[in-house]
C-alpha cells in the first residue's frame, strides 16, 4: 500500500516547527507503525535528508517509550495498543496520516516526534515510592494481601508512563498517570506507612509541572495501551481527602 | 495544597451538588403554578415567613440567598482558575491543539463534556437575566405584577420568553449531564467500571429530571393550560 505521511518537524525545542508531507510507496499491511518510520527514515538518509526523530525501545508495547499522535489520537487508532504495535493494516491504501508529538506543556518537543517526559520522573521522585528495606525478596506469605487488592494494584501496575493519557487530555491533565501509581501502592500493605504523604507530595509536584486538572472527560481512559481505568482517579482523589482529613 | 487541582474540583463538586439541591426545590416550587394563583403565592410569601418567629422575616431566604451566593463565586472561582491551568498546560489549545483536524472530538468525549466551560457562561448570563426578570421585575415582558403568579403568567405567555428559558435550560440540562458524573466521581464516588456507568446513569436522570421539570410550567401557560 502507498501512504502519505503529515509530519510534525522540529529542529529543536526553540526552533518553530510545522507540518512536512512525505510518500511512502509499498508498505506491508504487516509492517508496524514504527517500522513504516524506519522505511521512510532510510529513505531519507539514503536522499541526504534529516532522518525522522522519534522515541522508541523494546517494541513489544511494555517499556513506555514509543508514543505518537496519528490523526489527532495518542497512540492512533486501536485500543491498548501503543504505537509500536499498531499496525499499518489498520489504515488503507492511499490513506493521509498525521503524525505529532505529545502536546502539553509540561512535555517539551526535543526534536520532531521526541518530547521530554522527565516530568513524569519528578512526580514518581516525589511520592511515587516506598521506602520499606529491600533486599532479597521475603517469603511470600509473611505479609497477607487479598486476591482482589493483588489483581487491582497489578492493573495499577501495568501503566508504562508512556503520557498518552496527558496527550489526550484536553486539560493536559497527567491525572491517570498519577493516579495510577497512587493506586498500585496504595493498594498493598507496603505502601501504607506513606500513602497519605504520597498522595500530596505527587499532586503537588504535578501541578507545579504545569500539567492541568481532571474534569472527568475519560479520553485519558481510552487512550490509556494498559486500559488503567478512570475510577482510579476517583481513588486518588478519596485519598487526597483522606490525606488532608489526617494531616498532622 | 489548598490550590491543587484536585482540592479545586473538590470545592467545584460541593458547591455544584448545592446547586443541584437547590433547583430541586426550586423546581418543586414551580410545579405549584398548576396548583393556582393562591398556592402559588402563598408557597412564595411562605418561604419568606418560613423559621419565624426564631428567624426574623425572610431570614430563612437569605441564609439560602447567602449559601447560593458562596456556592457560585466558588464555583465560578475553581472554574476560572482550572481554566487558566488547562490554557498553560496545553499552550490555549485543551482538546483542539493537534495539527490533525482528524479527531476534533477525541476519542469519547461527550457534547455535554466540551461544552461545560461555555455551558456554564450561558447559564451565568441567564441567572443574571432570569432574576432580573422573575426575582426583581426590572425587565417585564408581559406586564409587572406584585404576585409572582401574575409574574410568572404574564412572562410565559409570551413565545420569545419561553423561548430564551427553554435554550437556558437545555444548557442546564448538558452542564448537569457531565456535571453530576464529574462532581460525584471528584469527591471520590466512582469505585469501579461498574459504578462509573451507574453515576452516569444518575447524572442522566438528574439533568432529565431537572431540564423537563423546569420546561413544564412555561410550556404549559404558553399553551394556555395555567390559570
Amino acid at each position: 500500500m502507498n501512504i502519505t505521511l503529515r509530519v510534525w518537524r522540529q529542529p529543536d525545542s526553540d526552533a518553530p516547527g510545522k507540518m512536512h508531507t512525505y510518500q511512502v510507496a509499498d508498505v506491508s499491511e504487516d509492517m508496524s507503525f514504527l517500522e513504516m518510520l524506519d522505511v521512510l527514515n532510510e529513505q531519507l538518509t539514503i536522499d541526504g535528508e534529516d532522518p525522522i526523530a522519534f522515541d522508541s525501545d523494546c517494541r513489544e508495547g511494555i517499556c513506555g517509550m514509543c508514543g505518537l499522535v496519528i490523526n489527532g489520537l495518542a497512540h492512533g487508532p486501536g485500543k491498548n495498543v501503543t504505537t509500536c504495535q499498531l499496525h499499518m493494516r489498520s489504515f488503507a491504501d492511499g490513506d493521509v496520516i498525521d503524525v505529532e508529538p505529545w502536546r502539553a506543556e509540561p512535555f517539551t518537543v526535543i526534536k520532531d516526534l521526541v518530547v521530554d517526559r522527565s516530568s513524569f520522573d519528578r512526580i514518581i521522585q516525589a511520592g511515587g515510592y516506598i521506602t520499606a528495606p529491600t533486599g532479597t525478596a521475603p517469603e511470600a506469605n509473611s505479609i497477607p494481601v487479598n486476591k482482589a487488592d493483588a489483581d487491582a494494584a497489578f492493573d495499577a501496575a501495568t501503566c508504562i508512563g508512556c503520557g498518552a493519557c496527558v496527550a489526550a487530555c484536553p486539560n493536559g491533565s497527567a491525572s491517570l498517570f498519577m493516579a495510577a501509581k497512587v493506586a498500585h501502592l496504595g493498594l498493598l500493605p507496603q505502601g501504607q506507612p506513606e500513602r497519605h504523604s504520597r498522595v500530596l507530595d505527587m499532586v503537588d509536584q504535578h501541578d507545579a509541572e504545569g500539567f492541568g486538572g481532571c474534569t472527568q472527560i475519560g479520553e485519558c481512559t481510552a487512550a490509556c495501551p494498559k486500559g488503567i481505568q478512570i475510577d482510579l482517579i476517583s481513588r486518588m482523589d478519596r485519598d487526597v481527602l483522606s490525606a488532608i482529613a489526617h494531616r498532622k | 495544597m489548598w490550590r491543587s487541582t484536585i482540592v479545586l474540583k473538590v470545592a467545584m463538586a460541593i458547591s455544584g451538588l448545592i446547586l443541584v439541591l437547590y433547583l430541586l426545590a426550586h423546581m418543586y416550587g414551580n410545579l405549584k403554578v398548576f396548583a393556582g394563583q393562591e398556592a402559588f403565592d402563598g408557597y412564595s410569601h411562605h418561604l419568606r415567613t418560613m423559621g419565624e418567629p426564631l428567624l426574623p422575616y425572610a431570614g430563612a431566604l437569605w441564609i439560602i440567598r447567602v449559601v447560593l451566593l458562596v456556592a457560585v463565586i466558588l464555583h465560578i472561582y475553581c472554574a476560572v482558575t482550572l481554566w487558566r491551568r488547562m490554557r498553560l498546560a496545553t499552550a490555549g489549545g485543551g482538546g483542539q491543539r493537534y495539527e490533525s483536524t482528524k479527531a476534533r472530538r477525541g476519542n469519547q468525549r461527550t457534547y455535554a463534556s466540551f461544552t461545560m466551560r461555555w455551558g456554564g457562561v450561558v447559564i451565568a448570563l441567564f441567572v443574571v437575566y432570569h432574576l432580573l426578570h422573575l426575582t426583581w421585575n426590572t425587565i417585564s415582558p408581559g406586564g409587572a405584577s406584585g404576585s409572582p403568579y401574575e409574574r410568572v403568567v404574564n412572562g410565559f405567555s409570551i413565545w420569545w420568553v419561553v423561548l430564551s428559558y427553554t435554550v437556558a435550560l437545555l444548557a442546564v440540562g448538558f452542564h448537569l449531564r457531565h456535571g453530576v458524573w464529574a462532581a460525584l466521581a471528584s469527591l471520590g464516588a466512582n469505585t469501579s467500571q461498574r459504578r462509573r456507568r451507574h453515576l452516569n446513569v444518575l447524572a442522566t436522570v438528574v439533568a432529565l429530571l431537572i431540564t423537563v421539570g423546569f420546561l413544564i410550567p412555561p410550556f404549559a401557560i404558553l399553551f394556555g393550560l395555567v390559570g
